[in-house]
């Protein structure tokens, strides 16, 4: 279905990042945002805050990040499209909510505006390093969604992308962005309404006797979806539950739901994920990136390309579930895979696992706190082409 | 009133309670002569008495043995993590606000690791109905030491006896903010099932406090006796002081237990003070959120 009209802000703006991450957050359909203030994230709520009353949409500022992430779990489970933003310790604290999220199959965003951490860090200034921990910090086995866009248009496309798939999945979904691409302004152009394509939420049609709402449904192996005030009468646990949603803490049923929750992505991971790729065909040496680093990066790979060298280029948009096939198929074709991030080592162990040695793979890590120096980069990559 | 049809088609008459409950995840976990069912029993006539929509009305419970009870009621229900009750509540009544909202929870959920969201919560005024079952330890994991447990009682973490001070909950929820504080206990089952139909007609932050008896690890450990002897206890130590200050009615090992409704007030709830907030600052360029829009 196409995007509701009323919110939509259809024209050219010059905007950033955050801003943009709001106003697709809005196109997507989302009428409800909780937040708690924190560097460099907070002009999306703040935007946000401006515009649900006009929109019919409802901001809540909560008392911290714990209640900022379960309150908007509470509202999905109302029957709205919701979603929260933060920062660095705020997605510490929101760790709790991401496993219950994941748990009860509740269709959700989460904006991170990643700065140098660990713990207070640098809160003004760029990173990368909250890419595993939006996999893994949790506890116990899941799969969730996240994606990385390098600009503010993306920080719109990408955030209506989120929802989207969030409630194709039923899984929260990440919009794992940087301080410089959510503070960076720069041209936005947002499509008239019936030029966005928006999932709904799947809600059943099925009669009460015969709903089960974690019962999977088609190649996605996802329940179909409802809300409080149906008369279903849903219970809905972060305990191990059965296809009703009762406990049922049995290794048995353990085995069951915990799998299904992990191949529903896993299964489904070729068709969500996204790439972008530039001259990898017949590349020595392949260049990988994403959110802002894959900007600094591209200054690399013309001046490697300058001096002769054939080097392409790949832009993890999905950062997870990792697109494992593309590696796997391009790893014994080059020489070697150069991986920048803004921070110290953490897609890369993903890279080197699916190159399974077939291909040199080099690290360019950074703390974070600025960009790369673009030199660095093309250092590694004259390192590994030699 | 249900029925049963057996096979010599008698009909007898079936408990009342039943079509409340989720019969097929019986029988409960709850240990004999603990009295959260007692509460359960006590809510279901509150909701047979209010001639609540069951379809327009959902519970929201922590972690714990309390947490339990969302599990155990044939309606809408979440049990949510550790101390979340309450903002998983309040996202759920601004996204659905002709729903009655239930937090039911436990004292070490509501007040320890939720304490920040209750306080918030009743500072806010949110339409949410509290019922809060104080059992004064961490029962679930073996009875701990809770925010809520009186001074020189056992507990599996104070062997020598607890020193840590408590919370008194009505003082603390009134000066939060609450229109509605009452306090009974397990014993006072009427008054509790009145008390609850009663704040479930008010609007905004109710509170009620269900003093509870963990017969299997607070009373035990403490030589308070069983059961019944709690019941005993209960009907000889409390005082029934409607309005009595709540800074009074703190509770103590084996001291009196002041019940009561202790605070009736009015304030307008969040989401009325919001609509006419906006209402005033944008005029008619204010769109309300009408609840459910997701297409
Ligand atoms: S441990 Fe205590 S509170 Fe928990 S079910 Fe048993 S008696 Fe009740």
């Amino acid at each position: 279905m196409h995007a509701d009209p009323v919110g939509v802000l259809t024209g050219a703006h010059f905007m950033d990042g955050d801003h943009a991450a709001c106003e697709g957050a809005i196109a997507a359909g989302a009428r409800f945002a909780a937040g708690y203030p924190i560097t460099p994230s907070t002009e999306v709520v703040e935007r946000f805050s401006n515009r649900a009353p006009r929109i019919g949409a409802t901001f809540i500022q909560m008392e911290d990040e714990l209640a900022a992430s379960i309150a908007i779990l509470g509202a999905v489970w109302g029957g709205v499209k919701a979603f929260t933003v933060t920062s660095g310790p705020g997605f510490s604290l929101m760790m709790e909510h991401i496993g219950y999220a994941v748990m009860t199959e509740t269709p959700c965003v989460f904006i991170d505006v990643q700065r140098g951490g660990p713990s207070t860090g640098l809160p003004t200034l760029p990173a990368q390093a909250d890419m595993m921990q939006v996999k893994w910090g949790s506890h116990g086995d899941y799969e969730i969604i996240a994606l990385c866009p390098n600009s503010p248009q993306e920080c719109f496309d990408l955030t209506i992308q989120a929802f989207n798939l969030s409630e194709k999945y039923r899984v929260p979904v990440f919009v794992m962005m940087d301080e410089v691409v959510g503070h960076m302004t720069e041209k936005v152009v947002i499509p008239s309404a019936d030029k966005i394509e928006v999932e709904p939420r799947h809600f059943t049609t099925k009669d009460k006797s015969s709903f089960q709402l974690y019962a999977p449904v088609g190649e996605e192996q996802t329940p179909e979806m409802t809300k409080v005030g149906e008369g279903y009468n849903v219970h809905v646990t972060g305990l191990t539950h059965d296809e009703r949603g009762y406990p049922n803490m049995t290794p048995a049923v353990q085995e069951r739901m915990v799998k299904r929750l992990v191949t529903k992505i896993r299964d489904n991971a070729e068709k969500i994920c996204i790439v972008e790729q530039n001259q990898v065909e017949g590349a020595d040496v392949v260049v990988v990136s994403y959110g802002i680093t894959s900007r600094v990066a591209q200054r690399a790979v013309e001046m490697a390309r300058a001096e002769g060298l054939k080097v392409g280029t790949l832009r993890l948009i999905t950062a997870w579930p990792f697109p494992e096939h593309i590696f796997r198929a391009l790893a014994p074709k080059v020489k070697g895979m150069v991986v920048a991030e803004l921070n110290l080592g953490q897609m890369v162990r993903e890279v080197s696992r699916c190159a399974e040695g077939k291909c040199r793979v080099a690290a360019v890590g950074h703390a974070g706190g600025t960009v790369h120096n673009p030199q660095d980069i093309l250092k590694a990559i004259q390192e590994v082409a030699r | 009133m249900s029925t049963t049809t057996t096979p010599d088609c008698k009909v007898h008459p079936g408990n009342p309670v039943e079509s409340f409950l989720r019969t097929d995840r019986m029988p409960h976990i709850w240990c004999p002569g603990c009295g959260i069912g007692t509460t359960v029993n006590c809510f279901t006539r509150a909701l047979i008495d209010s001639k609540q929509d069951l379809n327009k009305l959902a519970i929201v419970s922590g972690i714990g043995c309390t947490g339990r009870v969302a599990g155990y009621v044939n309606l809408d229900s979440f049990h949510t993590t550790h101390g979340r009750a309450i903002p998983f509540a309040t996202g759920l009544k601004l996204a659905s606000p002709e729903t009655t909202v239930v937090v039911y929870s436990g004292d070490g959920d509501l007040f320890a690791i939720g304490g920040n969201h209750l306080i918030h919560a009743a500072r806010r005024n949110m339409d949410i109905k509290v019922i809060c079952v104080n059992n004064l330890t961490y029962a679930m994991t073996g009875g701990q030491t809770a925010p809520t447990t009186p001074e020189d009682v056992i507990t599996a973490t104070a062997p020598y006896g607890t020193y840590d001070p408590a919370f008194n909950l009505p003082y603390l929820v009134e000066a939060a903010g609450a229109v509605y504080v009452a306090r009974w206990t397990t014993f006072h089952v009427k008054q509790l099932a009145r008390s609850m139909q009663e704040m479930f007609a008010k609007k905004g932050f109710g509170f009620i406090e269900v003093v509870s008896p963990c017969p299997t690890l607070y009373q035990r450990r403490n030589k308070m006796g069983d059961a019944l002897d709690t019941m005993k206890f209960y009907k000889e130590v409390s005082k029934t002081k409607h309005g009595a200050p709540t800074s009074e009615v703190g509770l103590t090992k084996s001291g009196e237990i002041v019940v009561g409704k202790f605070v009736d007030r009015e304030r307008p709830d969040f989401t009325t003070h919001m609509h006419e907030h906006l209402q005033h600052s944008l005029g008619d360029k204010y769109i309300p959120a009408e609840g459910p829009v997701c297409g």
